[in-house]
């Protein structure tokens, strides 16, 4: 359904622009109808900007995205808004996505005035219904409110409801469910998985494994705008290969196990001439070679890595 | 038994009334012993915390006592808890990635902030420098401005400030949800090795990830609505919980090695209730599946087993 081919992005820092900080660094991989796949990393890994960039909030440096076949990377004007019909996304604070001084609904107002002028009353309000219990919500509890009336979980269900208005078929998740209670937030994960079965694609951007785990089908190691493993997320959880996957496997707080005993490298050194691996300064099993950069190497069916360790 | 904190109540005056944030609580912290204090948002867990070290407006002192070394805390009074704060007890605050001075370098920070409590700089310089060295930052930090350090490095510096005078309690709020698991894991076990070295000699760590509290707090405590839930050593709070609202709490955080196609987790229906005018008798009982008549009382917070605190009628069985 969409493919990313070498994308990367570059964002001018420095007094005057002079430096170039590569935030997402040539990233190549496809999403498939019906499939969620996470992007996991830390701060700073360029997952956030990818998604942006898929929903053309963030401008491409280089490399393409291809939408069911077709080159959405220079789209303008209309051929832009008819692949919003399409594209959605749903952000981390679901408090900041809405204009405190309007009712909530609004968004869905706007949707209705943008995308389906012709509708008549009853059709939309068929349509909002529809859309409003897809997600689990009663609408007449609701709507017609103001943003401070509404719990977080119920807000960020809105917006999701709000991007099942549209005929979307590609859903840009990110962190939405980082900013609700641990009581409510696996209710809008069962209804991200749910919303699959619908027939919708899914990108899950995320730093919590847990969650990438439970519900993805695929999953990207991020670090620093480079993938560092890919694949079948069962495959990667089960069998981590890169150092990286593994330390944060590691460090992940777990109910069932308690944290192993072992020194974690805490210092970034990145010496911005340096060109090899970029996970080179913190990694304990670092050899010579890795000051090439090592390229995404398939280990097995459906897993890939880039590593020298592993390639090996 | 270094804190005691006996039906410490706390409110929050607001221009539509005071918001019930913290009911009637008490419970200990033994010496050495690390507490945490689990909940989520609007549960009350920082007005706890924050309630033990600078209890000012709007939040408003209603009663309760609380003993730190057998010593009378006085904190309803913000002049009188000025001996005790920093020293006696001391906070790591949410945010700590902001709580330095931008204007200042990190040793003239330090440098002023000992000089308000009395104690000279330079006898404290050596201790200091080996603080920073347990946090596994070096010694130029003392030449850096807040902003030339990045987020884990602040949150490992304010640390070594809180703890530098040895305080008996430690209350820190929230310290690794703003941190990258690497760091997390970090800052997490030196939090430990803190209590360990005797920086302090007992801790409160506040925080909602009760898998944190897991790997380092000796005891959890739960909070719901602001009313104390359950409390215990954290192996019987996560294996055997008895007060339902800890039951399914732990039941919905998603863990390694649980998918959604093989077995499907649950939230808990409804939301908290608004704290403003908070339904009487127990807080949980709009939510709890096993509420009954009883529930309309609130139910007091005891110990069910040896070292296991609960507050919910149904645990209490023939005890009650």
């Amino acid at each position: 359904m969409l493919k990313l081919n070498g994308l990367s992005k570059i964002y001018r820092v420095g007094t005057f622009g002079g430096k170039g900080l590569h935030a997402v660094n040539n990233i190549t991989f496809d999403i498939g109808d019906n499939e969620i796949v996470s992007l996991i990393g830390e701060s700073g890994s360029g997952k956030s900007t990818i998604g942006k960039m898929i929903l053309r909030l963030v401008s491409i440096s280089s490399g393409s995205i291809v939408f069911n076949g077709v080159d959405i990377t220079t789209y303008k004007g209309a051929a832009l808004k008819e692949y919003y019909r399409n594209v959605q996304g749903v952000f981390q604070d679901p408090f900041s996505s809405y204009n405190p001084i309007f009712k909530a609904d609004r968004i869905f107002s706007i949707i209705r005035e943008e995308f389906f002028p012709e509708l008549g009353d009853s059709e939309w309000n068929k349509k909002l219904n529809n859309s409003l219990e897809a997600v689990g919500l009663n609408p007449e509890h609701v709507l017609n409110k103001f943003p401070h009336q509404l719990s977080g979980g119920q807000l960020q269900r809105f917006l999701i409801a709000r991007a099942l208005l549209l005929d979307t078929h590609f859903l840009v998740a990110d962190e939405i469910i980082s900013m609700l209670d641990a009581s409510t937030r696996i209710d809008v994960l069962n209804l991200l998985a749910n919303l699959k079965s619908r027939g919708l694609s899914i990108l899950f951007i995320t730093h919590d494994l847990s969650l990438g785990y439970y519900i993805s089908d695929k999953s990207l190691i991020l670090y620093r705008g480079c993938v560092m493993e890919m694949g079948s997320t069962w495959k990667i959880y089960k069998n981590p290969l890169h150092p990286y996957t593994k330390m944060l496997m590691a460090s992940v707080p777990r109910l069932d196990r308690k944290w192993e005993e072992e020194n974690l490298d805490l210092e970034t050194i990145s010496p911005e001439s340096f060109n090899g691996c970029v996970y080179y300064g913190r990694c304990p099993f670092a050899i010579d070679k890795c000051q090439e950069v090592p390229p995404l190497i398939k280990i097995e069916e459906d897993h890939f890595a880039a590593c020298w360790k592993v390639s090996e | 038994m270094t804190l005691q904190v006996k039906n410490l109540t706390v409110y929050y005056q607001t221009l539509r009334g005071d918001v019930h944030a913290l009911e009637s609580s008490t419970f200990k912290v033994g010496n050495h012993e690390i507490m945490g204090l689990a909940g989520e948002s609007g549960c009350g867990k920082t007005t706890l915390g924050h309630s033990l070290i600078t209890l000012k407006p709007p939040m408003k002192y209603i009663g309760g006592r609380v003993t730190l070394d057998d010593e009378e805390l006085p904190i309803q009074d913000m002049g009188e808890m000025d001996p005790f704060r920093f020293k006696k007890i001391s906070l790591i605050p949410q945010y700590a990635m902001n709580a330095m001075n931008p204007t200042r370098k990190i040793g003239k920070m330090t440098d002023e902030l000992l000089r308000s409590r009395n104690v000279d700089f330079k006898t404290m310089l050596p201790e200091l420098k080996r603080r920073l060295d347990l946090v596994k930052l070096s010694d130029n930090v003392l030449d850096m401005y807040p902003i030339e350090m990045s987020g884990g490095m602040k949150q490992r510096m304010v640390m070594v400030l809180s703890t530098l005078l040895d305080p008996s309690l430690l209350i820190a709020d929230e310290v690794t949800s703003a941190l990258d698991v690497a760091s997390q894991k970090a800052v997490a076990e030196m939090l430990v090795e803190f209590r360990n070295q005797g920086c302090c000699k007992s801790m409160i760590v506040i925080t909602h990830d009760i898998s944190i509290l897991y790997q380092i707090a000796d005891t959890i405590l739960i909070m719901y609505a602001g009313q104390l839930a359950e409390k215990a050593p954290k192996d019987v709070i996560i294996s055997v919980p008895r007060h339902p609202y800890t039951k399914r709490l732990i039941a919905t955080l998603p863990e390694v090695g649980v998918r959604y196609a093989e077995k499907q987790l649950a939230g808990i229906p409804g939301g908290p209730p608004l704290l403003l005018n908070p339904p009487i008798g127990c807080r949980f009982r709009e939510r709890c599946p096993l509420a009954f008549e009883k529930c309309v009382e609130v139910p007091p917070f005891i110990e069910i087993e040896e070292n296991h605190f609960g507050a919910c009628w149904k645990e209490f069985g023939s005890n009650a």
